[in-house]
């Protein structure tokens, strides 16, 4: 039977020749990943134990990865205990994937895993997280699920009751235009088929613009798909693939080069041409009330916001320090910067990305998730508008539920830190 | 019979739900005080146990979307709410019946604040309007663990059979 790479995956993970669109099956998972929530789950895991008279012990350690991002440094004492909770953990039960609050290691979980080589096409990779969708960049089948279904991964080292979900192929096609990044892409196709458009199934992503996308832009369009309601986006392993995973991931070991069969049955087929793409703003407060740019330029804006395990890799930081270099961040404005991992950031550093964006006037923040929720630091005052390169514009989320969050490449908003309203980055230059 | 104890649209997300304010707080007795924490009014009832459990809220389409944090689930399932919605994201709905939050898919539903529900497995009749409406199932695969009262329970007995 012809199978799609979610079909492929999970006939893999079940042992099955093959597996169809809505059959329930219980695929083994090859990684675990928690985040601060990891406290959540190990409450919940000891729950699943209790009366039992077992001695809880996680199935296999070395396939689960803990990674503390959320809130670093610790904001307050009770997420500081939860974090200390997690350390405690990690040592009883003898985990060796912990990054901890680091620079030798650290910062925002769905970079860590790719760059890491903790990811490998064909895997089954969970997290209690809802964009671990992002690592389908590299050819998994990896979706988020919540605190108790981790404690009953942790427990049995498979997903209960997984039902093999319907695939929409997404073809993109043509050359993107200059400053027209793959954020642009999935902002259009979430503003195309709605915020739950694809909810309980998976976007398959192919065409020549995919092929020609670096891991760094894949990662970007696979962690937006579950801003569609998608269960995953997947790009199948080609030869990019290939070369992140053994240039920069440093993995050497075999890997499974997994594609879908020619004539797997798709439940839908989108069309996107790219060289026709413009600039794509997401307004507030849904991620799919999305406005090509010429209709929002002008908004006026009290912080710009770079970062996010959306756009925080090193050509996001180098895009934005292009622009920007030589130039000024406008009076009155806020510039946040924080990129997704520490080695992003050392690099950005050498490189002198960092240096170019302090002189216009950012200001860089720590690796880690910084205040794309809200939480932390960065968080808005009442009425104030950012735009920001995360993934969520839901009202709140920038800690503050009387203002607004517009969502945009890093180019868009480098442009329109150096004016302080909404700027077209075609304009800059 | 269920009293209707707040309407929402479309599109309401964890965020709303339980803002990510409130993420250090994991303990399924303690979430419910945040529940919808940004509704002054609808908080409050909760923090105060005005609300009698199996009150129900009725929503559009996509609730819970957003992110995965259980406690937007939990801080509902603590008071013993019903959620009565057209149609829910996906790792909500998994939450939801992973701890036992009663969810009910009803792709018509329409009801007002104040309004007394009767749900069962297929239907949801309001009976301040006199309208009958359609309950789809749950996803088959998530009927099991209602089945088992909650995942926990689901995979304490797994684990026995392993041993
Ligand atoms: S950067 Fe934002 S969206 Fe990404 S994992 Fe952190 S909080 Fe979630």
């Amino acid at each position: 039977m012809a199978m799609t790479m979610v079909q492929k995956i999970l006939a893999k993970a079940t042992g099955l020749p093959s597996v169809k669109v809505g059959d329930v099956v219980e695929p083994r998972v090859d990684v675990a990943m928690s985040h601060e929530n990891g406290a959540l789950v190990i409450s919940q895991f000891n729950e699943v134990y209790r009366g039992t008279g077992l001695e809880a012990k996680v199935w296999d350690p070395r396939r689960i990865v803990l990674i503390l991002d959320h809130r670093v440094p610790a904001e307050s004492s009770k997420t500081a205990t939860n974090q200390k909770k997690i350390r405690e953990f990690v040592a009883k039960q003898g985990i060796p994937n912990f990054h901890d609050i680091r620079g030798d290691q650290g910062g925002i979980c769905h970079q860590i895993l790719p760059e890491n080589g903790y990811i490998r096409p064909s895997y089954v990779v969970v997290g209690t997280d809802s964009h671990t969708t992002s690592h389908g960049a590299l050819g998994s089948f990896a979706f988020g699920i919540g605190a108790t279904e981790m404690a009953s991964v942790w427990t049995l080292g498979s997903v209960l009751n997984v039902e093999v979900p319907a695939t929409i192929k997404v073809v993109v096609n043509g050359k993107f235009p200059k400053h027209v990044a793959p954020k642009d892409l999935i902002l259009h196709l979430i503003g195309k088929v709605s915020a739950e458009g694809a909810n309980f199934r998976v976007i398959e992503f192919h065409g020549e613009t995919i092929r020609k996308m670096s891991t760094s832009g894949r990662l970007v369009i696979c962690n937006m798909s579950v801003e569609a309601g998608a269960t995953s986006g997947i790009v199948p392993a080609d030869e990019e693939t290939l070369r992140y995973l053994r240039e920069e991931a440093h993995v050497a070991d075999e890997i499974d080069m997994m594609t879908p069969d020619p004539d797997a049955e798709y439940d839908d087929v989108i069309e996107i041409d790219a060289s026709s793409l413009v600039p794509q703003v997401a307004c507030p407060h849904t991620v799919d009330n999305v406005r090509p740019i010429t209709e929002v330029e002008g908004t006026t804006l009290n912080q710009i916001v770079i970062g996010s395990c959306t756009n925080g890799r090193l050509d996001d930081l180098e895009h934005a320090a292009d622009i920007l270099k030589g130039k000024k961040v406008a009076p009155g404005l806020r510039m946040l910067v924080f990129p997704a991992t520490w080695r992003i950031y050392k690099q950005a550093l050498k490189k002198g990305y960092l240096e170019q964006l302090v002189d216009a006037g950012a200001v860089i923040m720590n690796p880690g998730c910084g205040c794309c929720l809200g939480v932390h630091q960065g968080a808005l005052g009442d009425g104030e508008v950012a735009l920001a390169t995360t993934n969520r514009n839901f009202k709140g989320r920038m800690g503050n539920p009387n203002a607004e969050v517009y969502l945009c490449s890093p180019a868009t908003a480098a442009a329109s830190a150096i004016t302080g309203v909404i700027t077209d980055p075609r304009k800059e230059g | 019979m269920a009293r209707v104890v707040m309407t929402l649209g479309d599109d309401i997300s964890t965020d709303t739900i339980y803002p990510g304010r409130f993420m250090a707080t994991v303990l399924p007795t303690e979430t419910p005080m945040f529940a919808f924490a940004d509704y002054a009014e609808f908080n409050q009832k909760v923090k105060n146990k005005e609300l009698e459990p199996g009150s129900v809220i009725v929503a559009g389409w996509n609730f819970g979307c957003g992110s995965s944090r259980e406690q937007a689930a939990s801080c509902l399932n603590g008071p013993g709410l019903v959620i009565v919605a057209r149609a829910f994201a996906r790792i909500f709905l998994q939450n939801s019946i992973n701890l036992g939050l009663r969810t009910v898919i009803c792709p018509d539903i329409e009801a007002s604040e104040g309004d007394d529900l009767e749900i069962s497995e297929t239907q949801v009749v309001n009976k301040t309007t006199g309208k009958t409406y359609a309950v789809e199932p749950l996803p088959k695969a998530r009927q099991a663990i209602v089945d088992a009262g909650g995942l926990i329970p689901y995979t304490r007995k797994r684990l026995l059979e392993r041993e």
